[in-house]
């Protein structure tokens, strides 16, 4: 029995490690990831606790929401620059309407219809910006580069260039909510990264998705049809950036115009650490959430080493740069050229 | 007549209309805001105008050159925080003239490091830019500790150093003569010197470029030194004009600067372009802006005619080439 046993471990073994490296080849970020975890763990006292997980769970969740859509619109050979204004649009809104006198009678209620209004101004945005790519055939770069600009501007115009304050503290109360023992915000960071995931890998939306992004022609031939479907994905990453809107202002209790600023550039950022390919076709959503991870980790951990945030930012663009530098040695497919 | 007439029918101006569509929307847009505001089409105002949007410009110049070869640039936001938090920093320290060399010459050497992964190691531009982006503005706080820098006040009046921003050739300010001067410089060898024409031919057909003897690896780097040396200059204008910097001054630009450059009508694609446009381009930024400003409109406003006039730019750019409107895609 026991001799068996040990025959026939190694040959496990093996193949589990062949199976665990090709996994951490396609995600080399996890490797990166683990490495941070362990080495942060070893050199803080605080890091490893359930409670700093929870922490970095809902630090990273804004940013997390944002990469989940960012990652299906970059999959599609597109990218969304406008996220960060959205953010700060969606916050003002609905800051903003849960005070308007027509619903003061409405109690907590009048969360809902701000609410509402805030998620449907991303998602509308994102039509927008769908809309534009699919009938003038401008790149999405150029595209939303001007929405960034443009939506940011109407938050200044909307807002007066001031902050909004929630004056239901029922809204502020649920950023700081729990629900089975972990913070909410915590939850709906996983269960939309669970929704998209499955969307991705196992839905025909998901398959075409691919598709469009590995070669758009073939796409269009096989019958897809490419420009709702893409504007489809520039919906859902401005209901995402909408919704990082509301769970940064419940954070807050409040709202400001500067609000997600250079966020676009940071969810990049995460999606490109994840391996989701500028150039459309490859990505993936566990990829993401590990990127988004890396970042959430590097940030609270150089934190608690009392590493001033300065390094915090050379570190992230020598990663950046690294993992694509490993990522195309690693992964080397010829003739992979920029098309932007 | 006829054959004007006939031209028309044919098409022919509508081309015209569309290749040249952002000197008559310049046109245009001057013409408007000189009826609603009767300060607007002043010497003074036009001259404001022009010195604000001159270190826009002047790094403008430089992503121009990186876009033509098919490549981004948006590392210089940060770069120009750099450069002027250093050339600011270094002033009273080393004096002037020590503290532009060693502020340019980091600055290239930023610059360096960008066109080396590019161009060697070719990886993707956008990205490389983007952690650069980051890492500079890392290294910047760490060079000042995070706190804000400007000259000794009772320097500031008699030190040289502020001719660049606030001294003044012949009654026009200095920022609009450099501005210019490099404009006209950096646009004669883009169009006429074989230099120029392998920076299009890199950005139009790389394996083309790389057959015909091309080094596109050299070229691109290059592009990233231009624009590194763009960024310096604009620091040493900004440094001089304010006599101080914050940490995060350059933060944004990076965006602006590249959507002007698209406003002229370089082409992201690469191979395409040229100084002429981009300067125009960021004249109808910075005239977008005084003009809103002048008929009573919000600051930000300008932000959202921005949106629109990028978009149906680059629409008609597109249009005029595909020759019908609508993209062809179901």
């Amino acid at each position: 029995m026991s001799q068996t046993s040990v025959e026939s471990t190694p040959v496990q073994a093996s193949g589990g490690m062949k199976a665990n490296l090709g996994w951490l080849v396609r995600h080399p970020i996890w490797a990166f990831v683990v490495m941070i975890f362990i080495f942060f763990s070893l050199m803080t006292d605080n890091f490893f606790s359930l409670g700093n997980f929870e922490n970095i769970l809902v630090q990273t969740s804004t940013l997390g929401l944002i990469a989940l859509g960012m990652t299906i619109v970059m999959i599609n050979g597109n990218i969304d620059l406008s996220v960060g204004a959205v953010v700060a649009l969606a916050a003002s809104l609905t800051v903003d309407i849960m005070g308007w006198p027509m619903f003061e009678s409405w109690g907590n209620w009048q969360i809902l219809p701000a609410v509402l209004a805030g998620l449907a101004s991303g998602v509308l945005l994102g039509a927008l910006n769908g809309l534009i790519v699919w009938k003038t055939g401008v790149d999405a770069f150029i595209v939303t580069l001007g929405a960034m600009l443009g939506v940011r501007g109407l938050v200044f115009v909307y807002t007066g260039e001031q902050s909004f304050f929630a004056l239901n503290f029922a809204y502020s109360d649920f950023g700081a909510s729990r629900f089975l023992g972990l913070p909410t915000l915590a939850w709906v960071f996983l269960i939309f990264t669970v929704l998209m995931h499955v969307l991705l890998s196992r839905t025909v939306h998901g398959s075409n998705t691919y598709a469009v992004g590995d070669n758009r022609e073939a796409a269009v031939n096989a019958g897809i049809r490419v420009g709702p479907h893409m504007m489809i994905n520039f919906m859902i990453v401005g209901f995402f950036a909408a919704l990082a809107g509301l769970t940064l202002s419940t954070q807050m209790g409040a709202s400001t115009p500067n609000l997600g600023r250079d966020y676009e550039l940071w969810v990049i950022t995460a999606t490109v650490l994840g391996g989701t390919k500028l150039t459309g076709g490859a990505g993936n959503i566990i990829g993401t959430f590990g990127g988004v991870l890396a970042i959430g980790i590097l940030r609270n951990g150089m934190n608690l080493m009392q590493v001033p945030a300065f390094y915090v930012l050379v570190t992230l663009g020598v990663i950046l740069i690294a993992v694509l530098f490993l990522d195309k040695q690693l992964n080397r497919k010829g003739g992979e050229e920029l098309r932007i | 007549m006829t054959g004007f007439v006939e031209r028309i029918r044919q098409g022919e101006a509508k081309g015209l209309i569309a290749r040249n569509g952002i000197f008559i929307a310049f046109i245009a847009f001057m013409i408007a805001f000189g009826i609603g505001s009767d300060k607007f089409l002043s010497f003074n105002n036009l001259e404001s105008v022009v010195r604000s949007s001159a270190m826009i410009g002047v790094m403008a110049l430089g992503v121009t050159i990186v876009v033509i070869s098919g490549n981004l640039d948006l590392s210089v936001g940060s770069m120009l925080s750099f450069g002027t938090v250093m050339v600011v920093d270094l002033h009273d320290k080393i004096g002037p003239g020590p503290a532009i060399l060693v502020m340019m010459v980091c600055v290239l050497l930023l610059g360096a490091v960008n066109g080396f992964l590019i161009g060697f190691v070719r990886l993707n531009s956008l990205i490389v830019t983007l952690g650069m982006l980051s890492a500079i503005q890392g290294l910047t706080l760490i060079y000042s500790g995070g706190k804000n820098v400007d000259v000794n006040p009772s320097t500031q009046d008699t030190t040289w150093f502020r001719v660049f921003g606030r001294g003044e050739v012949a009654g026009i300010d200095m920022p609009i003569i450099i501005f210019f001067v490099l404009a006209i410089i950096i646009g004669f060898v883009i169009a006429f010197t074989p230099y120029g024409r392998r920076v299009y031919a890199v950005g139009g057909n790389p394996t083309a470029a790389v057959f015909s003897g091309i080094r596109r690896n050299r070229v691109v780097f290059s592009t990233y030194l231009i624009s590194a040396f763009c960024v310096g200059i604009a620091a040493i204008i900004l440094g001089s004009r304010v006599m101080g910097s914050q940490n995060n001054v350059g933060q944004g630009y990076e965006l602006l600067v590249l959507a002007s450059v698209i406003l002229g009508g370089t082409s992201l694609l690469g191979g395409s372009g040229s100084i002429l446009k981009t300067v125009i381009g960021v004249l109808i930024l910075g005239f977008i802006q005084n003009g809103l400003l002048l008929l009573g409109y919000p600051y930000f406003a300008q932000w959202i005619v921005t949106w629109v006039v990028i978009i149906l730019a680059v629409w008609l750019d597109v249009a005029a080439k595909r020759g019908r409107l609508l993209s062809p895609i179901a």
